[in-house]
């Protein structure tokens, strides 16, 4: 057991053999020196790591319900600035909330609007695996166009989901926040900055983190970093970060953009899909279309970004 | 459960995963060179750096040599091969 590594979260834990959760809780826990405080969302992260009567989190930790982490975290940075107004607090703690994408895109979005809103100090981490993993794989708001899921199963009439995901930065973005980013577990050193500068930024700030699903995509554990490279190289997920120059948590102005991560040569979707078995009916002949889709959606989706970023 | 359900964290009470493991990782020492790749990527962090052994050091690489070598904990390793598919001199083999 690595000691540097496992100071705030320890070995041990039961997230699924070849998943990069654990990757992710590691290095934004690693990005501070400060102590911390967890609010977790219900997810893979909390059934897998707080199997009674044991616990993978060396750092107080709190779980309440599956919508609520980000109203936790909002709770225990209010009660932190009433300690440290009676001076009973000298050193408050750094707050992260950790939440997959079915606590943060569906049944978690009120409360992380309202505390991004009210502006509360705290980092808000959504693992991304696209979809509700842990009960067997339906489908969420941040399941991508054309998966296979459990509840949008692929048949003779369908060939799975048929919306598009959720554009979560646009969203989060919206409440006028100071720093938020989209991550990938693949790119560890990347994800590590961006924590650091969230948790440097006084208010809110939220970051999205891609995270490839062994078991639910359907590929062999040990294939999440390669998987997640792709998923960036084919602009499907492309590294970026949003700053305010002014303004504050109620109101930021002057909103910056900026990709991190141009790759040299951008892949066809293809490369990303082929890697997955929830995509595997796409390459059926009836459903290229599909593809194509993806491929149109992908192009225009990193258009907008960068004329946003106003790079071309 | 204990008052106000508040668990202390106890490393006995984990499950050792090392249990779920089918293929094992093993290390070539010629091979490795130090570069901690599969330590950040390893969703255990069962791989930990350390100084390399005189019998290791006659075995290394020129670049090797001077760098420590990567150790794994089987305890908790679940074997599954994260650390060989990022292992950029493929210094890491999973073995049955």
């Amino acid at each position: 057991m690595n000691k540097d590594l496992t100071k705030k979260f320890s070995s041990g834990h039961a997230t699924c053999a070849g998943c990069g959760i654990p990757a992710i809780v590691r290095t934004v826990l690693g990005a501070t020196d400060k102590p911390v405080i967890v609010s977790n969302a219900t997810g893979c992260l909390e059934v897998t790591t707080t199997i009674y009567p044991a616990t993978s989190w060396k750092v107080p930790y709190i779980h309440s319900v599956f919508g609520n982490a980000a109203a936790t975290a909002a709770g225990i940075d209010a009660a932190q600035k009433a300690l440290e107004k009676s001076g009973k607090l000298k050193n408050p703690a750094k707050i992260i909330a950790f939440g997959g994408d079915g606590g943060t895109y569906d049944i978690g979005l009120q409360a992380l609007s309202g505390a991004l809103e009210r502006g509360h100090d705290f980092l808000y981490v959504c693992y991304d695996n696209e979809g509700y993993m842990n009960t067997g794989g339906q489908r969420s708001g941040a399941t991508p166009y054309g998966a296979n899921t459990e509840t949008a199963p692929v048949g003779s009439q369908s060939f799975g989901k048929t919306q598009q995901r959720k554009d979560m930065m646009e969203i989060v973005k919206a409440h006028g926040i100071k720093y938020l980013a989209q991550a990938n577990v693949a790119y560890l050193p990347d994800l590590k900055r961006k924590a650091q500068k969230a948790l440097n930024t006084p208010g809110p700030s939220f970051l999205l983190v891609l995270q490839p699903c062994t078991q639910i995509w359907k590929f062999p554990t040990s294939e999440y970093v390669n998987i997640g490279k792709l998923a960036t190289e084919t602009n499907f997920w492309p590294l970026f970060e949003i700053s305010a120059q002014g303004g504050s948590a109620l109101g930021g102005e002057d909103y910056k953009y900026e990709i991190n991560h141009i790759p040299k040569q951008i892949k066809p979707i293809e490369e990303f899909l082929k890697t997955q078995g929830r995509f595997k009916h796409l390459f059926k002949e009836k459903n290229l279309e599909v593809i194509k889709e993806i491929q149109k959606t992908v192009d225009e989706n990193f258009e907008k970004l960068a004329k946003r970023a106003q790079i071309s | 459960m204990e008052k106000g359900g508040i668990i202390k964290h106890d490393q006995a009470k984990a499950p050792k995963t090392g249990d779920w493991r089918y293929l094992k990782p093993e290390v070539d020492p010629s091979k490795c060179i130090g570069c901690t790749t599969c330590v950040l990527h390893c969703p255990e962090a069962v791989m930990e750096m350390r100084k390399r052994g005189k019998k290791e050091i006659a075995k290394s690489s020129e670049i090797g040599k001077e760098k420590e070598i990567v150790d794994i904990d089987y305890e908790y390793c679940k074997g599954c091969g994260v650390c060989a598919q990022v292992c950029p001199v493929k210094a890491i083999v999973m073995k049955k």
